[in-house]
């Protein structure tokens, strides 16, 4: 059952320090409404991995490993490989996190990044098939959120996108009914490459990629990916309020602004 | 039950959908407003195949305490699928979906809900979907405000909520089931229609910017409709009680 959420008693003061700052054009790290923190992308820093890409967006610190193993398909899809994206927000992370079963937070976090990936089909799932019906490939995105200082749905996007596009395929080939591996590595092929944008709405101002003390404070929230065409391919509103229509139009547009600018770092990184 | 073929045309020649209705139709709506005896508030909806139970219970005491807030009261929400609502039997286990909709649902509502008027208390909307078929998250949340009106709960209005999508290259409204697993993108919208905010909103599948802002116009005009129908389903009920009332007044005069 889903409910609502008790928030960290800030500060009566900083609340209304963030609030008006936004109001005014500003924010409490001294950026302006639609500008993006300091982006870091590292790849390949799991060996053990197939792929794996640490991002740093601000002081959100977000880790992600994809493996990828044989396993069996879907019933319904038979000639596609399996995609499976799951989300870790432990203890270590934020004050804010517990151990245990995942919280509606993780479980929301991991459908989103999955919808984006999934929707814009960028994982090539038809090349992941071994035997149809019987053996595929099985692509695991394991999100591990490292430090929380907001906008997790953007780090982890940006995170999965650079993993997946650095990871490598072994080269599996069937004899008989048996799977074997061949020497040598394949990229795993990919055919789009979606980025989720997110905003919050902070009084009645709207503000690209918000700071936790934005997002403890904020209206709303929307997160817009979009594919490498400039279309949508997810969406989800969170938080307790709600946006006009008119700011839905605009913030879709901006998005599509945002995505193509990360995107271009988040491959370039991963070219290495 | 043996799943549906897919059908080889989601819209005719002459743009008629596989239940005949148009584009921009939506199917029909069948509300009532205070069906369970023991809750606080009932509603139920019917949408197309979509049947929908919606219980409210609250203000009560929170349970667990630790989960009650100062200042005003928690509102908890519980969307569940039954087993037998769909084509292939549901585990009654909480799926993930099933968790991510209970909070979209849950965000879509707490808007409206005055809830600074019950400090420490919950506010808890259990919404059963006994048939499913397409939309049934949006038809939950037009039940689960007519629900809490029923209940007595103030609120400062009715939300309403509708889906759009694209079939075969075209904004559709409503998706039925076939034309969701079918279609190319879904976009389900609920409307809260005097604060003028959209209150959940959710994609997938590809749009453009442009089909994006036709599907949004589309929707809302939708959600515009559907709450006419809920004020008439809220005022509905009261008129038969008043019916009740006058009788028994007339009868109490002649003997």
């Amino acid at each position: 059952m889903s409910f609502t959420p008790q928030l960290p008693p800030v500060a009566k003061l900083e609340q209304k320090t963030v609030v008006d700052l936004v109001a005014n054009g500003k924010r409490i790290d001294d950026r302006t409404a639609d500008s993006y923190r300091p982006l870091h992308i590292q790849v390949g820093l799991i060996e053990k991995a197939n792929g794996s890409a640490q991002v740093s967006l601000g002081k959100s610190k977000v880790l992600v490993g994809i493996k990828i193993e044989t396993g069996t398909p879907f019933p319904d899809t038979p000639d596609e490989g399996v995609l499976t994206v799951n989300a870790e927000l432990g203890p270590l992370a934020s004050p804010l996190f517990e151990t245990g079963p995942p919280s509606e937070q993780a479980i929301e976090l991991a459908r989103v990044i999955d919808r984006g990936i999934r929707e814009s089909k960028a994982v090539d799932m038809k090349s992941l098939v071994l035997l149809k019906g019987k053996k595929v490939q099985v692509v695991f995105v394991d999100i591990y959120i490292l430090d929380h200082d907001g906008n997790l749905i953007d780090a982890s996007s940006i995170a999965a996108l650079a993993a997946l596009a650095s990871a490598k395929l072994l080269k599996a080939e069937l004899k008989g009914d048996e799977v074997v591996y061949k020497p040598g590595l394949l990229p795993l092929p990919l055919n789009n490459h979606p980025v989720a944008i997110t905003f919050a709405k902070v009084g009645k101002t709207i503000v690209v990629d918000p700071v936790l003390e934005e997002e403890q404070v904020m209206n709303a929230r929307l997160t817009v990916t979009i594919e490498k065409n400039g279309n949508i391919c997810a969406m989800q509103k969170g938080g307790l309020s709600g946006f006009t229509q008119d700011e839905l139009k605009t913030v879709v547009r901006l998005a599509v602004q945002k995505a193509a600018e990360n995107r271009a770092k988040i491959l370039a990184a991963a070219k290495g | 039950m043996p799943e549906p073929k897919q059908p080889e045309k989601l819209i005719d020649d002459k743009g008629i959908r596989i239940d005949g209705r148009r584009l921009d139709q939506l199917r029909p709506i069948k509300l009532e407003v205070g069906i369970l005896d023991k809750a606080d508030g009932s509603a139920y909806i019917e949408q197309g195949k979509n049947k929908i139970l919606v219980g409210v219970y609250g203000p009560r005491e929170a349970h667990p305490k630790h989960i009650a807030l100062p200042d005003r009261a928690v509102l908890r929400c519980r969307y569940r699928m039954a087993p037998f609502s769909v084509d292939e039997r549901k585990n009654p286990a909480p799926s993930r979906r099933e968790m991510e909709l209970s909070k979209v649902i849950r965000e879509s509502l707490e808007s409206v809900v005055l809830t600074d008027l019950y400090p420490r208390t919950t506010i808890d909307v259990f919404i059963e979907v006994l048939q499913s078929d397409g939309g049934s998250r949006c038809a939950g949340i037009t039940a689960a405000s007519l629900a809490l009106a029923d209940a007595g709960i103030p609120m400062r209005e009715l939300v309403a909520a509708c889906a759009v999508g694209k079939i075969q290259g075209h904004i559709a409204l409503d998706l039925s089931d076939a034309e969701d697993k079918y279609g190319e993108a879904d976009l389900p919208v609920a409307w809260v229609p005097n604060a003028n905010l959209v209150t959940l909103l959710q994609m997938d599948g590809i749009l453009t910017t442009n089909e994006f802002e036709k599907g949004l116009t589309m929707a809302l005009d939708a959600c515009k409709t559907i709450h006419g129908m809920q004020q008439e389903a809220l005022k509905k009920k009261y008129l038969v009680i008043k019916e009740v009332a006058e009788e028994r007044e007339e009868t109490e005069v002649v003997a």
